[in-house]
């Protein structure tokens, strides 16, 4: 039996969501739900409101329509742990903040210019030690590689673990090895820890390995299921100009 | 406040036999940590031009005080102070023009109100010391008003420091860590608001914003981390504090310009410092 996530979060059912801003609609009644210990890839093209339905979720964006966290009995669940890995960390890169000033700074009350505990950073080492990060405990957040930073963004996000992780496009600027190495991470946190995962991304390749199930949105849903309904449907056609299994067979 | 008077005067040191000089010490002591301090996130947050703004506006206090027939014009400094750094915050979170458009809005209208009022029968000239501050005029109950605001500022600073820290990063990543971003801004332009408007008589409405982002862009310089970015602030606002304030002494000059004079070669030294150790 796969141990359970804390808060006993079951499922999130999302109803009818739709976000304006001004007159611009930017999404549209939106319907869906996603589970806990699945792996949900949302993808659409460039501006198709992806993002927007993210901060929708997150509770950033004012909505009509209703984002329910179901618990395991059909209640409902309180106010769920969301990890999230922003698409970028918009920073100024002068920022005297290291990555362990960051890190400690979400999840202790201690003050990161007192400078923090040998307990916290040692757990904090072997956090991104798992990510292969570790060697940058000390660096400023600002001289960090994107990969890295997405990798310390992801250890950040983890700590707590959450009941629901949202990564927002999260591999750019990450090398091949890093991919691999960020979502076997991911992957293991699903399987492990049941926690219900959001993954924005452009890379269908990477989506066809490791997603359950694959939302495709353009301002609305235009088709949702598991990977082989969406990726050989007309609409997924339209959107991205071809079939999946005819870029593979190009050298 | 006796105590400490005779304890100065155990230092052998000329310009300290006066009470007056005493008092400007004292005063240059309790201010700097203070502003050292709300400097670092000013800085962080990019809101140079925003504390100058608020620096400005005390003009608009004074000429408010002066209507409401205060004799001593804080009260309504403060009042204004604080109000206009939460309307600035509040129209900056509609997101209709950037950043520095709506603070130069809101800085140019209340520095124009503020002398529309006060210079109404030509009565300009006796508002002017307060351009460039007078240090001397301090009084032992305002050092020590000053003083409690400096404690009070360090309290909320230990519990609220990781928390704008992270809204200064990224406010989305932030609230997802149930951290309310927009209260978080709000309390530390109050916090802003409230040193600016105590201090400004003494260190000028030209030079204050100075005296608040100096010592933290000079220490951002060769900081790596928020520990030695913090203490780093401290240690160059304070001494150039000092040093400022008896160069002031000697040249016989305005003391808060002396010591943003000294806090900008601290930048400098630091700039040249921090470029050497990247490179």
């Amino acid at each position: 039996m796969q141990s359970h996530n804390a808060c006993g979060l079951c499922r999130v059912e999302i109803d009818h969501l739709t976000v304006k801003s001004g007159k611009d609609v930017l999404i549209q009644d939106i319907n869906m739900i996603f589970h806990c210990g699945e792996l949900t890839a949302l993808i659409g093209k460039n501006g198709a409101g992806k993002t927007t339905l993210i901060k929708a979720i997150l509770g950033q964006r004012p909505h009509t329509g209703s984002i329910t966290f179901v618990g395991h009995n059909e209640t409902k669940a309180k106010q769920p742990l969301i990890g999230y890995v922003p698409q970028q960390l918009d920073f100024d890169k002068s920022s005297p903040v290291s990555v362990a000033d960051f890190c400690l700074a979400a999840i202790r009350r201690r003050p990161a210019w007192l400078g923090f505990s040998k307990k916290d950073l040692s757990q904090l080492k072997d956090r991104l030690t798992a990510l292969k990060v570790e060697h940058r405990l000390f660096s400023r957040l600002g001289d960090l590689s994107g990969g890295e930073l997405q990798k310390v963004l992801l250890a950040a996000a983890l700590e707590p673990l959450p009941d629901l992780l949202i990564l927002d496009e999260p591999v750019s600027g990450v090398d091949a090895m890093g991919l691999e190495l960020f979502y076997q991470t991911v992957c293991r946190l699903r399987d492990e820890h049941h926690i219900a995962i959001l993954l924005v991304s452009h890379d269908l390749d990477l989506i066809r390995q490791y997603a359950d199930r694959v939302v495709l949105i353009d301002k609305t849903i235009l088709t949702q299921g598991s990977i082989d309904d969406v990726f050989e449907s007309a609409a997924f056609q339209n959107a991205f100009g071809y079939l999946p299994r005819e870029r593979s067979r190009q050298p | 406040m006796t105590l400490l008077y005779r304890l100065l005067e155990t230092i052998p040191l000329e310009w300290l036999q006066y009470d007056f000089m005493k008092n400007a010490l004292l005063a240059t002591l309790v201010v700097t940590p203070l502003f050292a301090l709300l400097g670092t996130m000013a800085v962080n947050n990019k809101m140079a031009f925003f504390s100058d703004a608020l620096g400005h506006s005390a003009f608009t206090g004074i000429a408010l005080g002066v209507l409401l027939g205060l004799r001593e014009p804080v009260l309504s400094m403060l009042a204004f102070g604080i109000f206009l750094g939460l309307a600035i915050s509040k129209v900056n979170s509609f997101h209709t023009a950037s950043t520095d458009t709506v603070i130069s809005v809101f800085s140019s209208a209340s520095v124009a109100l503020g002398i529309v009022i006060l210079s109404k029968e030509g009565g300009f000239a006796q508002y002017s010391s307060y351009l460039i501050g007078d240090i001397l005029v301090v009084s032992p109950s305002e050092i020590l008003l000053l003083f409690f605001v400096l404690v009070a500022a360090y309290i909320l600073w230990a519990f609220l420091y990781n928390r704008l820290l992270l809204v200064s990063l990224n406010p989305s990543l932030a609230s997802t860590r149930n951290i309310h971003c927009q209260a978080m801004e709000n309390i530390f332009v109050v916090m802003v608001a409230v040193a600016v408007m105590l201090s400004v008589k003494w260190i000028g409405i030209l030079t204050i914003n100075s005296l608040l982002i100096l010592p933290a862009a000079a220490a951002r310089n060769i900081a790596k981390n928020s520990r030695q970015y913090h203490f780093l602030t401290l240690l160059i606002g304070v001494c150039s504090g000092l040093i400022g304030l008896i160069l002031s002494y000697y040249w016989d000059a305005s003391a808060g310009a002396s010591m943003v004079l000294t806090s900008a070669c601290c930048f400098f030294i630091t700039f040249l410092v921090g470029h050497r150790m990247r490179s």
